[in-house]
């Protein structure tokens, strides 16, 4: 059972050791799941006022400005009200089993992508190994939904609509998981809070500018990620101009808002991935601040500090979550703000953008990346642009390396935790390596 | 019952289940959405034993990558809106026996299978890793797909000497397997020039 949850999780413990470990857990896993779906609902309300907002200063007109005083900020809400109030229509011609049940697919797929989004300094609701991998994988389940939609509603629009979905999305998830590898292959970790952990100190340090390859990583990934939630200029999936609503045609009331909840909400993990893997998480990227912040909660490698109290870390760990919605909210403002400015591809010019461009860019970048610290190191000496170690607070991630031995022969030793390295010596000898020839 | 049991049932039974439901359900693309609840749960069994690798590979293979594809060749192909599959006699008998064989080898491996013996986490809480309940699963598996087997190997004395083979090679000769099914697929499926044009 205790695998389900992160060890970090202070509610965890706290819970576990009063009221026992079945319940303790389950009632965790209840508060984790009822915060992110507080977020999963109430970030939709804002991202679509922002939308209207910035789409009516783009059009040189004013947005919503009655609804709830000043900047029509109660807008979505009374959309969401009429929304609810709306009939919930389902075609005759509908498959009515999976029309009524697409629209949970899609949210609930939308939901799973934020279990391992970090918020905060150990601020996760499952802090798993694997959590890069775990956000793509669960992302690539919204297509579902859409692919579903689009079919059971019985209408040619919603079935091209769905189609189109289904071809974009399973092409764009490749370079989309490609660039996601290239910082973790610079991290050596899939874990998210580990991956952030190691962008702290300056901003120099966060992965956007640690080479040439994250760098176009960073903005390749962001083209694929607006791709991947469907916004426009690869919205084919519901292009109104051609398709009526595309996949959403038939659908009304509050199954539709569900389609644009789960929208919303998905463009910003694609934001929050993007944040965490190369805008260094929940640190404002100014390294005494970030210092007197985290140092005082967490010791290096995660452990917490001595003497923290639990108010103070959860002050601290909000301030990060605010830094971490800030850079979140502004990667989902460019999203707006591309939307209402390019216009909509044609589905061939989609399909070629990602197969015949982003593709291959993207493997060129992960190969790049791979190969850069052996040029560096065979250039300068060393396998990092800026000299020294690695950050303060992210070296203690247990990370494979090589190193050179008495015998002039390379071998893969590993840094555990406490910073001790065990010898696990793989290639005896190692004919033509840079480093061992500096010896 | 403990919370990990309870959920297991949980499991087992949305599994077990839903994979009858793609059994008896005669139209096509029904059958894949209780397919998506099969393999969804199963990889939710995963995730409940510690093996989170597995889960979310199984998630974006099958669920997300290969039923994906399923329904959009369901969709391209379909000559009329909801199709149904009807299976004769003969098919059934022939998956029947072909089910019954493989849930034997099934049964038969999980009986052969000494649990008892399996390492425990101490291993990798000597090496500073948490251990798995904690959730750190990955670390092993990726160490042993690069060729270290510091499990194994930590309590060797002295720093000569054999040390254990992890899955380097196989992992290599599978994803050079892989590439070339790629380079097949993209050989069959390219624009096939008319001859004399």
């Amino acid at each position: 059972m205790p695998a389900l949850f992160a060890a970090d999780s202070s509610i965890a413990k706290f819970l576990s050791d009063h009221i026992g470990e079945t319940w303790g857990y389950g009632l965790t896993a209840l508060i984790h799941a009822v915060l992110i779906i507080h977020f999963f609902a109430v970030a939709p309300l804002f991202y679509i006022w922002l939308e209207r907002k910035v789409a009516g200063r783009i059009q040189d007109r004013l947005g919503p400005t009655r609804v709830g005083g000043k900047f029509g900020w109660l807008q979505t809400l009374a959309d969401g009200i009429k929304l609810i109030q709306k009939e919930d229509l389902c075609p005759g011609a509908a498959d009515r089993f999976l029309f009524r049940l697409s629209p949970y697919l899609v949210f609930v797929a939308s939901f799973g992508a934020f279990l391992t989004l970090p918020w905060s300094d150990g601020w996760i609701a499952q802090n798993l190994d694997i959590g890069v991998f775990f956000m793509l994988a669960v992302m690539s389940l919204e297509v579902i939904g859409v692919v579903f939609a689009g079919y059971s509603s019985g209408s040619k629009w919603a079935l091209f609509g769905g189609m189109r979905e289904a071809a974009q999305v399973v092409s764009y998830e490749i370079p989309m998981a490609i660039c996601a590898l290239v910082p973790v292959i610079v991290a050596g970790t899939l874990n998210m809070v580990d991956i952030g952990r190691m962008q702290s100190g300056w901003f120099t340090n966060w992965f956007v500018l640690h080479d040439p390859f994250c760098c176009l990583a960073f903005f390749v990934y962001f083209t694929v990620a607006t791709a991947s939630v469907k916004r426009a200029p690869f919205d084919l999936a519901e292009a109104e101009s051609e398709l009526v609503a595309g996949f959403h045609t038939e659908y009304s009331g509050i199954r539709w808002s569900y389609f644009f909840m789960a929208e919303y909400a998905s463009m910003f993990a694609v934001s929050g991935i993007a944040t965490a893997l190369f805008l260094g998480g929940w640190y404002t990227g100014i390294a005494p601040i970030d210092e007197g912040l985290f140092a005082s909660i967490r010791e290096v490698g995660g452990s917490p500090a001595e003497g923290v109290t639990t108010l103070g870390s959860y002050v601290v760990n909000l301030i990060g979550m605010t830094i971490f919605l800030v850079k979140g909210s502004a990667l989902v403002f460019f999203q707006i703000w591309i939307r209402w400015t390019l216009p909509r591809l044609r589905i061939d010019q989609v399909m070629t953008t990602c197969l015949k461009y982003l593709l291959p860019i993207s493997c060129f970048l992960l190969v790049g990346v791979s190969v850069w610290p052996l040029l560096l190191n065979s250039c300068i000496g060393r396998t990092t642009l800026v000299p020294g170690e690695a950050a303060a607070l992210g070296n203690k991630v247990p990370r494979v390396a090589p190193t050179t031995t008495g015998r002039k022969t390379v071998a893969i030793s590993l840094t555990n935790d406490h910073g001790e390295t065990i010898p696990g010596i793989l290639f005896d000898p190692v004919p033509i390596t840079a480093t061992a020839e500096r010896e | 019952m403990s919370g990990a049991n309870f959920l297991f049932w949980v499991y087992a039974l949305a599994a077990g289940g839903s994979a009858i439901a793609v059994v008896l359900t005669q139209n096509v693309v029904r059958m894949a959405f209780w397919l998506i609840v099969s393999l969804g749960s199963t990889a939710g069994l995963f995730f409940l034993l510690g093996a989170d690798f597995v889960g979310a590979a199984q998630l974006l293979v099958y669920v997300g990558g290969t039923l994906v594809l399923l329904i959009f060749g369901v969709m391209l192909t379909a000559s009329g809106p909801f199709i149904n599959m009807k299976t004769n006699p003969g098919e059934l008998v022939l998956a029947g026996v072909v089910g019954c064989a493989l849930l034997g080898v099934i049964l038969s491996t999980t009986g052969a299978v000494a649990w008892d013996a399996l390492p425990s986490s101490q291993h990798q809480q000597k090496l500073g890793f948490n251990p798995p309940e904690d959730g750190s699963t990955l670390r092993p598996l990726g160490m042993s797909f690069i060729g270290l087997r510091p499990d194994k190997d930590l309590d060797r004395k002295g720093t000569s000497g054999q040390l254990s083979t992890g899955y380097l090679l196989p992992f290599e000769i599978v994803s050079v397997h892989l590439l070339v099914v790629l380079v097949g697929a993209a050989y069959l499926a390219r624009a096939k020039r008319r001859q004399g044009s």
